[in-house]
């Protein structure tokens, strides 16, 4: 397939995997967050770590939008489908992540919600077109890739005097997710983050610098091809090695130092910065989500149902997703991993989606831990 | 002199199915001559009892059912008629028989076009004929609209075993080989791609066939066969999963020999799926004696339903029944159950 076999050359990956292991040399150990679920994701699918040496650790950071997003949050949805009978739209990804009394979106339909699977904000916009008896709301989650869709279908549906559409939305931003994890007391072990593609494709790489500059650790955006992982954990170990913290962006091909600022623009236009959002695993986050600006309140699921309020739930207690999320320990490192959590009964949010740190090294890790165990 | 009652036949271009086709009266079997006898017809359906009396079977029996739900009910490459037909053919087959009859029950949903059916029926008619197993038997009954999705038809074969021949999901052994006898993914895309609204250049075609023919050739080659299994829902990923349990082994596969069509490759790169999960139903998974394997393999692409069969992996010593795989790239990953249906990414 062109585009994509480029981009997942065993020969080039080979060549990249020996100059990793020459750059890292022996003893010293390095460890490197990929922040994004879909780098974590492609770590995992294509088999990347275990072509690093044993001293180069990746830690999965919190980027996985669905295991950052609250139970409150999907409680809320559960809410408005099963007491409010609206048509609830949301990403695939978001409907099995389960929720309080044992639902989850899907359970919920099996109750009798009408909850439906689309694949773009604007296929949600197409049955609030085509079912104008019925309010249909759009779970919006998602970090800035995901924000300039719904923005554009709020936009689209004011435009075209929709009534019967709004957005719950649970946009989240990417920076002070990672303040958030450089912030912690004590400091954090980190060498250096690949930085995330798809969402840096719109805010572009500069605002990462503040990354480099105040917390003194290098970031290399990277693509989600396999070799795009490879060759910013070696630009990451070059950094380190010569003492450099700098923004380096090995996914030019997508990325501008400015980023889409159509794009910005069209969010800032929809959305304003809440004053803080909660984070499944790292708790509450100042200025770190999103919510619709004033005068789009009539899109905005959270005001049009003011009844509705969002319900804290706690993380469960013996979950260190917040440690894991956080890169302090390793999903294994967890009591109940593997155990009572797994991807069928997800306990933690990093267990939840196959882009959380949990169930990716569940479903294509695990048979490391035992071998090592064993041996 | 008494006159021959005038029955109107049915209306094959507008009617639908109504209630009374299920009542087990005179509308009912109307329903049977004019379009399930008129198509299916064969001496046993001719007997007309509540069931078929067939000639003495020598051998050991192999029975199987299956129902079949499928939305939507006909998908690029096939329908649910050809489905219902091939997917119980296949079954037997895997047990390593020959199938030799065939029985349809059909849940009508009140209100569905007859013309809908007949084209599932006259499916399921050649699907049968081409196949040389007719369907013997069958039952119909009707729901009221808005309790059923259609058309569901559940089917059940009867075989006999090949003499000699013992296939189970246990009998997997370290050392043996696993072969693949074609292209992963194709008809969970062309179903995905209907269902969802997705057009892509090209069409993905279900890969619907009945895997009898191969399975003879298969077993005509004398390789020593342990298991047979067409990795249906859950794609390759979960049937192999399922027979590493069952045997209590491990398995190694090498993704780079794993044949999967580039608009199927494509489709799933751009949905976030992987083709290792996706369905089939015209594929199988064979796992022999590795001395045999070469043999084996012949043996497959030598016929047209395995022309681009591959030894995709081996068999592994592990009691823990992972299933691990080196990736295109030379890195190793592991091939886990299917985690609840496979669902989209968001990015």
């Amino acid at each position: 397939m062109r585009y994509v076999d480029e981009f997942r050359d065993p020969v080039l990956a080979q060549n990249l995997s020996a100059s990793i292991a020459l750059e890292a040399g022996a003893g010293f150990g390095y460890r490197f967050m990929e922040f994004c679920g879909g780098h974590t994701h492609a770590l995992s699918r294509y088999g990347v770590l275990g072509m690093l040496p044993s001293n180069v650790q990746m830690i999965h950071g919190p980027g996985c939008p669905v295991c950052v997003l609250p139970i409150g949050r999907i409680d809320f949805a559960i809410r408005l489908a099963l007491e409010h009978d609206v048509i609830l739209c949301s990403y695939g990804d978001c409907l099995r992540v389960p929720a309080s009394d044992g639902l989850s979106l899907l359970k919920a339909r099996a109750q009798g919600a009408d909850v439906r699977m689309v694949y773009s904000a604007l296929d949600a916009c197409k049955i609030a077109a085509d079912n104008p008896q019925s309010q249909v709301v759009f779970f919006a989650i998602g970090f800035e890739t995901t924000t300039p869709p719904t923005a554009s279908i709020i936009k689209q549906a004011h435009a075209a005097g929709l009534k019967n559409f709004s957005v719950l939305c649970n946009h989240v931003l990417t920076l002070p997710a990672m303040e958030a994890i450089l912030n912690q007391p004590g400091g954090v072990p980190l060498d250096g983050f690949v930085g995330p593609a798809h969402v840096s494709t719109v805010i572009g790489s500069a605002p990462y610098q503040l990354v480099a500059q105040r917390y003194r650790k290098p970031v290399v955006i990277a693509g989600f091809e396999p070799l795009d992982m490879l060759q910013a954990i070696l630009m990451l170990l070059r950094q380190v090695n010569t003492g450099r913290a700098e923004v380096e962006n090995e996914f030019t091909r997508a990325v501008t130092p400015q980023g889409n600022r159509k794009a910005q623009a069209l969010v800032n236009e929809v959305f304003e910065v809440r004053d803080a959002f909660e984070w499944r695993g790292l708790g509450s986050l100042p200025w770190s989500g999103l919510k619709l600006r004033a005068e789009f309140a009539q899109y905005d699921a959270e005001a049009r149902y003011p009844e509705m309020h969002f319900v804290s739930v706690p993380d469960h207690k013996a979950c260190e997703c917040g440690a894991i999320l956080r890169g302090e320990k390793r999903p294994q490192e967890c009591k109940i991993f593997g155990t009572v959590c797994t991807p069928d009964n997800p306990i933690g949010a990093c267990m939840v989606s196959s882009e959380g740190a949990c169930a990716a090294h569940y479903t294509y890790g695990r048979y490391r831990d035992v071998m090592q165990e064993g041996s | 002199m008494s006159k021959a009652a005038y029955v109107r036949p049915l209306d094959m271009a507008h009617g639908r199915v109504d209630m009374s086709h299920g009542s087990g009266g005179r509308a009912m079997a109307q329903l049977i001559a004019e379009l399930f006898a008129a198509a299916l017809g064969n001496e046993y359906l001719a007997q007309g009892n509540d069931g078929a009396l067939l000639p003495q079977i020598n051998g050991r029996l192999v029975m199987s059912t299956d129902a079949h739900v499928v939305a939507p009910l006909f998908f690029p490459g096939g329908d649910i008629g050809c489905l219902s037909v091939r997917g119980t053919i296949n079954d037997i087959a895997m047990m390593g028989a020959q199938p030799l009859y065939l029985a349809a029950s059909f849940i009508l949903e009140e209100g569905y076009p007859l013309a809908d059916l007949k084209r599932i029926v006259d499916s399921m008619a050649q699907a049968a004929r081409a196949a040389g197993v007719p369907i013997v038997t069958g039952d119909t009954k009707v729901v009221e609209q808005g309790k059923g999705d259609g058309v569901f038809i559940t089917t059940t074969g009867v075989g006999v075993a090949y003499d000699g021949v013992t296939l189970s999901g246990d009998l997997a052994q370290p050392g043996d080989k696993i072969l693949l006898s074609g292209a992963i993914g194709d008809h969970g895309m062309a179903i995905l791609s209907q269902r969802e609204g997705l057009a892509f250049d090209a069409p993905i075609l279900s890969d619907t066939a009945a895997l009898h023919g191969l399975v003879a050739a298969m077993i005509a080659s004398g390789a020593k066969l342990r298991v047979l299994r067409d990795p249906t829902r859950g794609g390759l990923a979960t049937t192999l999963n399922e027979i590493a349990r069952q045997s209590g082994v491990g398995m190694m596969l090498q993704e780079n020999t794993i044949p999967v069509n580039p608009a199927v490759a494509a489709a799933c790169e751009f949905l976030g799926l992987d083709a290792l999960y996706v369905a089939n139903e015209g594929k199988l998974i064979a796992i022999c004696a590795a001395e045999d394997a070469e043999r084996l393999l012949a043996a497959m692409r030598a016929h047209p339903l395995g022309q681009r069969a591959a030894i995709i992996g081996a068999v592994l010593e592990d009691a823990r029944g992972f299933v691990q795989m080196t990736t295109r790239m030379g890195g190793c990953r592991m091939v886990d159950w299917l985690n609840g249906e496979q669902l989209p990414r968001i990015c």
